[in-house]
């Protein structure tokens, strides 16, 4: 075969992508949130040194050995206090945990309020897609408010179910917090964006700062009943005007 | 030349891992594990160890399970309740085979009990677990100080040998004992490596492991199968007991732990009365000493079993005897007094065995 040296590659998928077929239903955007921290791990040389725990959600990257990393499969619920202790034993290793708004903002609150108390240094992705995707589209502690789930057939009520969790802004508030965004991967802009926040937070571990938290408004077409190209709107319409997108905390030093 | 230091068993138990080369402790204060704890607090920055006081019991065991996967010794402690909120962590352990020590001072009673009291009632949950699934833990049954610093030492070459939890069970008797311990590392053989553990793909020639838990979708049944052959090696090994004046005894006391303390003072009374009564002592709870327990039974011709709750060891022993022989049990209502800190004495089993001897 003829080798054409002029030819420069401009797009591929990320070397830490592996033949393991994504599980994912078709149109899900937690396969490009996995597609993200690989690049940008790869960008920072980060790779070989990372160690994921990806939590029992269906858009935790890698839980399946579909990214080539060192990888724990969380428990659901504790992901984040699994990636603190793997952090303590090996400081130097880059820990990243992910997980889905019901494992951080329900069952797994506790571990997320105490990393985050703690300060300790590594970074945390929240999935927020507003319901629980993989057991069929339930009710989450980020489901809007009227929505109707197979848990809330009548519509999510205040007086019942309470309000939606704004995770990235309660993260801002706390101390041991480096960097908290929100970030959506529902357009080229938003991915690109959303790439710089990740980046970020990353370079905040690195320096050793505190706890970095990205949340991820990601797009479900099964569980919202959207189509995959209808995703944009659906999120634009609905989900940014309760979950707007934005960097709520950005030190470099927590004194 | 040996060194032997006063300590609790608590104190015991911590000093017992550090000596193993215990790098970490999760936990989450309880009494009667607390000073366990509060050892580890001092000692694990010294030799550059991971020591911190977590949000919960839940918290403890989930960081404790990602710790062993980074291939270091390490361990937690509770008691009771604290237990008791491990148990999925547990269950999780065991899917992803983690290896770890957990430390289980006894508790008495459901929900918060005596608040840490004495007693014996964490048997159950401990031997035959709280999570769900199906597993086995490996559960050590020490009797005093210094076989509880001996224990977890031998709790940690377990774990690694079969890359399984192994759990120590002991009770606020031993835990708050003072005694003489000679502290030595013990050893106990070589261990296969830990290829498996995560610390980064660069570490490891680039190869990468993922622990999500043994089961898959394509391979379900092959990891019972598996897990069956495990059990069935570690019975073959790794069973531990001790007897005490058993030959050509015609009544048996059988006990663990503090319990089998009081029944060996028991055994001496009652010889001094001329009752040829023999000792049997499960060290290993799980694997359970089932033939070695049936086979003097038998040869004894009765059985009484003495544990401080309201009979949870006593299960066992019927179901090792297997109705053969008549199988009595002491409990709880055997103490000195209707309290918390009620104590059933020697001479209250001497009296139970004199009840039931001859008859």
């Amino acid at each position: 075969m003829v080798s054409k040296t002029n030819e420069v590659k401009v797009y591929g998928k990320p070397r830490m992508r592996t033949d393991f077929p994504l599980p994912q239903c078709a149109g899900c955007h937690g396969p490009l949130l996995g597609k993200i921290i690989s690049e940008v791990l790869e960008e920072m040389d980060l790779d070989g040194k990372t160690i994921a725990v990806a939590g029992v959600s269906c858009c935790a990257p890698g839980r399946l050995g579909d990214l080539a990393w060192d990888v724990m499969g969380g428990a659901h619920g504790p992901t984040v206090a699994e990636a603190v202790a793997i952090k303590r034993m090996r400081p130097d290793a880059f820990v990243i945990a992910s997980a889905g708004d019901g494992e951080i903002g329900a069952i797994g609150i506790q571990y997320f309020m105490h990393a985050m108390l703690r300060g300790d240094k590594i970074t945390t992705f929240m999935v927020n897609n507003a319901c629980y995707a993989a057991t069929g589209g339930q009710l989450a502690p980020t489901t809007l408010l009227g929505t109707v789930t197979t848990t809330s057939p009548y519509g999510r009520s205040a007086d019942n179910e309470g309000y939606p969790l704004h995770a990235a802004e309660l993260a801002a508030h706390i101390k041991g917090v480096a960097y908290s965004a929100r970030v959506a991967v529902y357009s080229p802009a938003a991915f690109q964006s959303a790439k710089k926040c990740i980046r970020k937070a990353f370079q905040k571990q690195l320096d050793r700062v505190g706890f970095g938290f990205v949340e991820v408004v990601s797009g479900c077409p099964t569980n919202w009943g959207v189509q995959p190209t209808g995703l944009g709107k659906y999120i634009e319409e609905k989900m940014l005007p309760e979950y707007p997108l934005g960097i709520f905390k950005d030190v470099d030093s927590i004194a | 030349m040996t060194t032997r230091i006063l300590m609790s068993g608590n104190e015991a138990a911590a000093r017992g891992a550090l000596d193993a080369g215990c790098k970490a402790l999760f936990a989450y204060p309880i009494t009667p594990q607390t000073e366990i704890m509060e050892h580890m607090a001092k000692e694990l920055p010294k030799v550059g160890g991971v020591y911190l006081q977590v949000e919960g019991e839940y918290a403890a065991i989930y960081m404790t399970y990602a710790a062993s996967l980074t291939g270091e010794r390490v361990m937690t402690a509770s008691s009771g309740c604290g237990l008791a909120l491990m148990s999925e962590g547990i269950s999780y352990c065991h899917a992803a085979d983690a290896p770890l020590v957990i430390v289980d001072v006894s508790r008495l009673g459901p929900g918060i009990g005596t608040g840490g009291q004495h007693g014996q009632s964490d048997y159950r949950m401990v031997v035959h677990g709280g999570g769900n699934g199906g597993y086995h833990s490996i559960v050590l049954a020490p009797a005093d100080c210094q076989e509880t610093y001996d224990t977890v030492q031998l709790a940690f070459y377990l774990a690694d040998k079969y890359r399984i939890v192994v759990m120590v069970l002991t009770d606020f008797m031993i835990a708050r004992s003072e005694e003489l311990v000679e502290t030595r590392r013990l050893e106990f053989g070589p261990l296969p490596a830990k290829d498996w553990a995560l610390k980064g793909k660069a570490n490891k020639g680039g190869r990468f492991d993922v622990h999500r838990g043994g089961q898959t979708w394509a391979t379900t049944v092959d990891y019972f199968t598996e897990h069956q052959e495990l059990y069935r090696k570690i019975e073959a090994s790794e069973i531990r007991f001790e007897t005490y004046k058993t030959e050509e005894a015609d009544f048996l006391l059988t006990a663990y732990g503090s319990m089998a303390n009081v029944c060996h003072r028991a055994v001496d009374l009652a010889r001094e009365q001329g009752l040829k009564v023999g000792l049997f002592r499960p060290i290993s709870l799980w694997p359970f000493p089932v033939t070695e327990l049936r086979a003097l039974a038998r040869k004894s011709g009765k059985v009484l079993v003495v544990e401080d709750c309201e009979g949870q060891y006593v299960d066992d022993v019927r179901c090792a005897v297997e109705g053969q022989v008549p199988v009595h049990l002491l409990g709880i209502w055997g103490r000195h007094n209707k309290t918390a800190w009620g104590v059933i004495h020697p001479e209250r089993v001497l009296e139970e065995v004199t009840s039931l001897y001859g008859k």
